[in-house]
């Protein structure tokens, strides 16, 4: 995770366009500007970047299912629950699945643990339309193929 | 068994939290309750499901938007339930 620059997805462990899941690994930093005041001397991982770290990870998943031909931006969050703090250098699995594929928006659940242990989750939903510029497009390109993306399983499924 | 307007307006007044008695077969959604796009993708996510359903939404936008079609043909609620029906109908058929 690099959460100063909202990179906060490290890698995909995992990618099923038929079982419409994801899973993604993420390590919090043992240090990072953010921790100055969340909280002095007293480093904790915020709650508003693990719901984006959920966010982002069911977004790679409607990417996905979009072929890269559409973009899901971040349109509600609910029932969110934060249930334990999170501290630096922790280990963060986060899985989510959509519940709905609806016309121009998505209904996803993500759920974030630690060693097994719950950390948080949400219901998170998108409006998913074109990309509004084909940079975009290039850019998330780019960020797949840092976080390995596995292009091979659109080309199967 | 319940009509697909009481099915649409009970959804619409859970949803949005609106009196229920207030929710007519002429209300547009939009104008006369309020509902704006976001609250109308709950709508729209609670209407798929229990129709079994996909409201395409987008083509829809992009009729209005293009101007070949009016809001008040997808969203007046008389009008809405008509296209549910039509869309039941299709999946049946």
């Amino acid at each position: 995770m690099r959460i100063e620059y909202f990179q906060l997805i490290d890698r995909i462990v995992g990618l099923d366009t038929s079982a419409w899941t994801i899973d993604v690994e993420a390590v919090v930093p043992l240090e990072s500007t953010i921790f100055e005041g969340h909280f002095p001397g007293q480093p904790l991982m915020p709650g508003v970047l693990l719901i984006e770290s959920m966010a982002q990870t069911a977004g790679w998943l409607v990417i996905a299912l979009n072929r890269f031909e559409r973009m899901p931006f971040l349109a509600a969050v609910k029932e969110a629950k934060l249930r334990t703090f999170v501290l630096p250098g922790t280990t963060l699995r986060i899985t989510a699945k959509l519940l709905h594929d609806g016309s121009g928006y998505a209904i996803t659940k993500a759920t974030i643990t630690a060693e097994g242990k719950p950390i948080c989750d949400a219901e998170i939903t998108f409006r998913v339309m074109l990309f509004p510029e084909k940079s975009m497009r290039h850019a998330m390109e780019e960020t797949a193929a840092r976080i390995g993306f596995p292009m091979q399983a659109l080309a199967d499924g | 068994m319940s009509s697909t307007f009481d099915t649409v307006a009970n959804i619409i007044a859970e949803t949005c939290d609106i009196p229920r008695d207030t929710i007519k077969p002429e209300s547009h959604a939009i104008e006369d309750l309020g509902i704006d796009s976001l609250d109308f993708l709950d709508i729209a996510f609670a209407i798929d499901k229990a129709f079994g359903i996909k409201l395409p939404l987008e083509q829809w936008t992009q009729e209005v938007n293009d101007g070949k079609a009016t809001t008040e043909q997808y969203f007046v609620l008389q009008n809405l339930c008509t296209r549910i029906d039509g869309l039941v109908a299709a999946k049946g058929a």
